[in-house]
């Protein structure tokens, strides 16, 4: 179980997630400084340790649009906030089950800030409006990478049985 | 039933008589591009291998290309050490496809790749950028992978775990009006079908406007796919696509290309007769929000760039300039040009065209990415209002979450220097 502490609209693009301008900065430890860096209000809770992980991030349509930067995945790891969204945007989609981010597709959710949600096998229920939603399951495809761990060690099992064959 | 052209490039890549949409595949790899991020992907690449006592090699080093073009020459030391860092790697693993911050060989990833023919018809490309839905004008299946994703193809040669996409066949037909072109097209598209109405398909190109459109209005288009949520962009190759890697791309090898099936099954078809388009506008904050020219005529611009991976070409930078020629850009306004490569960078100066802009006062500034996505140069101030022949125009996209970024084809944005506001480029509207 875990609180909504952030609520956005639709098209957030991996440019607001994280802005351009930080770019150079690469390693996954260092990313997650600038999370929303240009919402001073959420970033500055983020960086001051007010926000507990597994708290909950909620999009809506097309959450995470634009470039291929993986900074934009590994910076919410990094804070392992779980991210809901009505529909992702495929390349973050992709980039965040690769490292690792819990990234719930839930096409009707309705949720507020504050709200207490809690993800009940393939249904995500909002505790505070007592409402179920469908959560849509993720490809094997992609579970599989989940199950693994990432793709780091899914590519690691690979490379091993490939060396070996 | 027949396949549509990114099935069979997947079945080819694949080995395979045919895949169905929604297989799951892993194709082999023509070529794994990436940038600056290569850095990331390095990373990733050697955390792959560790504990595991394999020395790590990539698997081709033919097959893997770096361009150094998202801040160039480097603006800080991070990016100067993330550079020199990617720089020993490549001289390492002996990468051959590799342009460095020169001015004979570099440029931006999506103009070098298919001005020396590392693309080819039929093959497959993965790029750690989203942009690179470009090489599908080429008739390559060509999508953006995140880091993690490129370090895994540098390791195995293929690409995990691929979904066979849909795909939305996009027929035009018409007539472009003067004025009026590829990019303004790209961007009705968008605006027709929204910023994720291709989300997780392809969007195959077809009819008479795109077999006579270039090599470089088909990159236009291709190009600008991922900004409708497209995993690809295709035009099947022609007679076109074949002059254009032996005569620009000094392509020598013979090159097989194939056609979609005739009976292939589309999820989607979207039809477009261009006879009366009109200049396209995407105005802040989606691309999406898209109108003809009209509805934002006389908006106020303190910054128009040209340029980019969407519209630096040669023929791009040709229109501004002979719009420019023998005039001023308005005192009130600045005007940023960036040539995609250094080869078109040379060529433009030799027609007299970088002079020309010059002379009108705009600042041509080396090729390179930066300003589009505003980590380097040409960022706007607060409340500023940009006008661009770039690809995105996201809050907080040229370098600040408090500006307005207008998209529109370089013939507006030449015009619109002129006047200082947005202005139509044909004559007497």
């Amino acid at each position: 179980m875990g609180k909504v502490v952030y609520k956005v609209g639709d098209d957030v693009s991996t440019d607001i997630i994280y802005p351009g301008r930080f770019m150079a900065t690469v390693l996954p430890t260092e990313t997650p400084q600038h999370t929303f860096a240009d919402d001073s209000d959420f970033n500055g809770k983020l960086n001051a340790k007010e926000i507990p992980a597994g708290s909950f991030l909620v999009g809506n349509e097309n959450f995470g649009c634009g470039s291929s930067r993986e900074q934009a995945a590994s910076c919410l790891k990094g804070w392992e906030l779980i991210i809901v969204a009505k529909r992702f945007a495929r390349i973050f989609l992709q980039n965040g089950i690769n490292l690792g981010l819990q990234m719930i597709v839930c096409p009707n959710i309705e949720a507020d800030k504050g709200d207490e949600l809690e993800i009940a096998g393939d249904v995500l229920k909002n505790i505070t409006t007592g409402k179920e939603f469908k959560i849509t399951p993720h490809p094997p495809a992609r579970q599989a990478i989940i199950d693994a761990g990432g793709l780091i060690a899914f590519t690691r099992t690979r490379l091993l049985a490939e060396k070996k064959s | 039933m027949g396949m549509t052209y990114v099935q069979k490039v997947l079945a080819k890549a694949c080995g395979k008589e045919s895949v169905a949409v929604g297989d799951v595949v892993e194709p082999e790899v023509d070529l794994a591009m990436s940038h600056e991020n290569g850095t990331m992907a390095m990373n990733q690449f050697l955390k792959i291998h560790e504990g595991t006592g394999i020395k790590p090699d990539i698997w081709d080093p033919n097959r893997i290309a770096i361009i150094f073009d998202h801040r160039i020459p480097a603006e800080s030391a991070k990016t100067a050490t993330n550079q020199k860092n990617l720089r020993a790697f490549v001289g390492d693993q002996g990468i051959t496809k590799f342009h460095d911050v020169r001015g004979d060989e570099g440029g931006i990833c999506h103009q070098i790749l298919p001005e020396n023919g590392y693309v080819r018809p039929g093959g497959v490309v993965v790029g750690t950028d989203s942009h690179t839905t470009s090489h599908g004008a080429l008739g390559a299946f060509a999508f953006g992978i995140g880091a993690t994703e490129m370090a895994a193809v540098w390791t195995l040669g293929h690409v995990l775990n691929v979904e066979v996409p849909a795909t939305i066949k996009v027929n035009v037909t018409g007539k472009f009006p003067e004025g009026v072109g590829p990019k303004d097209l790209i961007l009705h598209l968008i605006g027709k079908i929204s910023s994720e109405g291709a989300n997780f398909k392809v969007l195959e190109f077809h009819g008479e406007v795109i077999k006579s459109m270039s090599t470089s209005g088909r990159l236009v288009i291709c190009n600008m796919a991922v900004e409708a949520g497209a995993t690809a962009g295709i035009v099947p190759p022609d007679e076109e696509t074949l002059s254009y890697l032996k005569d620009e791309a000094g392509v020598t090898d013979k090159i097989v290309i194939f056609s979609p099936d005739a009976d292939a099954e589309y999820i989607q078809t979207v039809e477009i007769d261009v006879s009366s388009l009109v200049p396209q506008i995407a105005c802040p904050h989606t691309i999406d929000n898209v109108c003809g020219i009209d509805k934002v005529a006389g908006t106020k611009i303190d910054q128009i760039v040209v340029g980019s991976c969407t519209n630096g070409r040669l023929d791009d930078i040709e229109t501004a300039a002979l719009i420019l020629k023998g005039k001023k850009v308005n005192h009130g306004t600045r005007m940023l040009v960036f040539p995609a490569t250094w080869r078109i960078y040379r060529r433009a100066m030799k027609l007299g065209y970088i002079g020309d802009l010059s002379e009108a006062g705009a600042v041509v500034c080396n090729p390179g990415c930066g300003a589009c996505l505003g980590v380097h140069q040409g960022a706007i101030g607060d409340g500023e209002v940009a006008l661009a022949t770039t690809n995105r125009n996201f809050k907080g996209r040229m370098g600040n979450p408090k500006g307005f970024i207008y998209l529109c084809s370089p013939a507006v944005a030449a015009a619109s220097a002129i006047t200082g506001v947005i202005t139509d480029p044909r004559g007497g509207k």
